[in-house]
């Protein structure tokens, strides 16, 4: 198949802009020019891209909540990138930054913007330089900067740096944390696009969402419809990572099975058995084999109480224990709860603590229940999706796995501790 | 002393934003870079330049991980041990780092040359076990590439090691 984001794959040297170029590269720009912002919006709008940092927001309509006409807008470029498992807009900004570029420039021109941030992870600084060389590249030829490509229209782009913070990827957090101030995310309303970034207007989109709007200009949007599914159109990078034998970046087109992702990525290790599967990296409910023939879509998973999130797929196999796997995503969260909202805060390091007692083989089984309480006293109360995120492994591997944890407290109640001496050793 | 040393680079950054502010995590970085760790002095530097509190700026350095509120070694390995990583090795990985070194998680060595950490998911969980040091990734790694990797970074270090960091490469690029 031919990659329409990872084209790099194909492409020896397209982060260069002359390669870019000669494959049609800023062609989807210069069209954008020639038309009207709104006209832009309603290319992008009938080719129902929907948003790829995981909430699947169709990304048209985003843009047409610009208010038309305001003095000062932004596009802030989503490559914070901090999900459990995800490694895909890091390939892209470094083997493709042009085409983020592009589809930013589109974003910009569409909403009225004059400059573009890309916010990225402070721990891609180094990844990063390719997309500093590409912008010098794009400021060299004229597609950045005054009167682009003799258009009249004008936009500058930089990045920006985090600094450790997985918060900031959620779009108010990354707006605070551009202001210069702590990544905490504010309860909306004001939506960004109406009061964003300084007050002003903001559209903020992952970085492989950006990356499909070029492709969209050019070719236009059934040609876009012809892949996917209806309600989940065009292509999808999906990572995959845990205990496969090929991890790594795969692009499909949506509809494809969690099945044939696996296969893909060449089955389950060392031949063993799957066990369960992390399909949006830590954020999303765990699912097991019933769901592998459920379709990679927005939808695909509802029927097992999961979401397909960023398509973060942590694959585990047959020997997994479950009570430590859990235990290894409630410390992101407890680590990575910011700490502004009490549900969140308190919830996610009680989850940590009667996790790890159980696990430690400290716990009862009226631990379980608790975990249950605790994360049922969190739902729907959170500030963020942070806080909701935390409890979705937590109630999901007590449905699926509960004997595992009855295991580990019947083991404590007869006081002996079954556990993987690695895992002990780190803690 | 940043401003005596990168006054064209900061004067290029803050020209970038409408408000001082938002150059504050930038500078932290830039600031860190040159003192090792959030010291008394980086905070009232950055803080001074971007016109605003230093206790903001305290505040900032406890929020984010990457920043070092105490001093570090010259080199700070930080093992990336989520889960993804840890299904591949990265729990083994750091055992063996430590007992290596001869330091616990978060301790430094005698010599003041490196400080093993243990953080959150860096994005590569396709290529662990893997660490970043310097900001530097370090994928696919063993123990045989980790004994080098020790070795190549002790020598560099004993040769006077000049070659500019990932964040003054970032910073060049400011103009
Ligand atoms: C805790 C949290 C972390 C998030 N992290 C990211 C991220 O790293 N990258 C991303 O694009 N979106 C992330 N999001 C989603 C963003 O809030 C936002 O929906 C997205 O950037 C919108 O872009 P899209 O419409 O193009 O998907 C996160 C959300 C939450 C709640």
């Amino acid at each position: 198949m031919e990659h329409v984001l990872l084209r790099h794959r194909d492409i020896p040297n397209l982060k260069k802009l002359e390669v870019y170029r000669e494959h049609g590269g800023y062609e989807g720009l210069k069209k954008a020019l020639s038309m009207t912002p709104a006209e832009v919006i309603e290319i992008v709008k009938a080719s129902n891209l929907r948003g790829r940092g995981g909430a699947g927001f169709g990304t048209g309509v985003k843009w047409s909540f610009i208010p038309k006409n305001a003095p000062e807008t932004y596009v802030l470029i989503n490559t914070d990138e901090s999900e459990m498992g995800t490694f895909k807009d890091r390939e892209l900004t470094e083997n493709n930054p042009h085409q983020i570029i592009e589809g930013a420039l589109i974003a910009a021109y569409a909403i009225g913007c004059h400059k573009v941030f890309n916010y990225m992870r402070g721990e891609f600084m180094d990844a990063a330089y390719a997309f500093e060389e590409a912008l010098q590249e794009c400021r060299e030829a004229g597609i950045l900067g005054d009167n682009i490509l003799g258009s009249g229209f004008s936009c500058e782009m930089y990045t920006h740096f985090g600094a450790g913070a997985y918060i900031c990827g959620e779009e108010t957090a990354l707006i605070e944390s551009l202001a210069g101030n702590l990544g905490q995310p504010w309860s909306k309303p004001p939506f960004p696009a109406i009061e964003g970034l300084y007050k002003k207007p903001t559209v903020v989109n992952n970085t492989e969402t950006l990356a499909n709007v070029p492709m969209i200009l050019i070719n236009g949007p059934d040609w876009y419809k012809s892949m996917g599914t209806p309600q989940s159109p065009g292509p999808k990078i999906v990572c995959i990572s845990g205990h496969v034998e090929r991890p790594g970046n795969y692009e499909v087109h949506m509809g494809v099975t969690y099945r044939e992702l696996l296969e893909m990525a060449g089955g389950i290790r060392g031949g063993k058995k799957f066990k369960a599967l992390f399909p949006s990296g830590g954020s999303g409910p765990i699912v097991v084999d019933d769901a592998l023939g459920a379709p990679l879509t927005y939808e695909g998973l509802t029927p097992f109480d999961s979401v397909m999130g960023s398509a973060s797929l942590v694959f585990l196999d047959e020997d997994t224990d479950m009570v430590w796997a859990t235990l290894k995503v409630i410390e992101f969260f407890r680590h990575e709860s910011c700490g502004k909202c009490t549900p969140c805060r308190e919830g996610t390091f009680w989850l940590d603590r009667v996790v790890q007692r159980i696990y430690d083989g400290r716990g009862t089984e009226a631990d379980i229940r608790l975990l249950q309480s605790i994360a049922g006293g969190m739902k729907g109360k959170c500030l963020c999706a942070l806080g909701e995120f935390s409890i979705s492994p937590i109630l999901s591997s007590i449905v699926h796995f509960l004997p595992e944890y009855k295991a580990k407290v019947a083991a404590a109640k007869g006081g002996k501790v079954a556990q993987p001496a690695a895992a002990a050793a780190v803690r | 002393m940043l401003r005596e040393k990168y006054g064209k680079e900061i004067d290029a950054l803050l020209a970038r934003f409408p408000e001082k502010k938002s150059a504050v995590l930038h500078l932290m970085h830039l600031a860190q870079n040159e003192y090792g760790h959030m010291s008394d002095e980086a905070i009232r530097e950055v803080a001074e330049i971007c016109e605003i509190d230093p206790t903001h700026v305290l505040g900032l350095a406890g929020f984010y991980t990457l920043y070092y509120e105490e001093p570090v070694g010259k080199y700070v390995l930080e093992v990336c041990n989520d889960l993804a990583c840890a299904l591949r090795g990265s729990e083994e990985f750091v055992e063996m780092a430590s007992r290596k070194l001869d330091i616990p998680v978060d301790g430094t060595t005698n010599d003041g040359m490196f400080t093993l950490k243990t953080v959150m998911c860096l994005g590569a969980c396709d290529r662990a076990p893997m660490l970043q040091c310097n900001l530097k990734f370090y994928e696919n790694l063993d123990e045989a590439k980790f004994d080098n990797m020790i070795a190549m970074l002790r020598m560099k270090a004993e040769q006077g090691d000049d070659e500019p960091s990932v964040v003054e490469r970032i910073f060049s690029y400011m103009k």
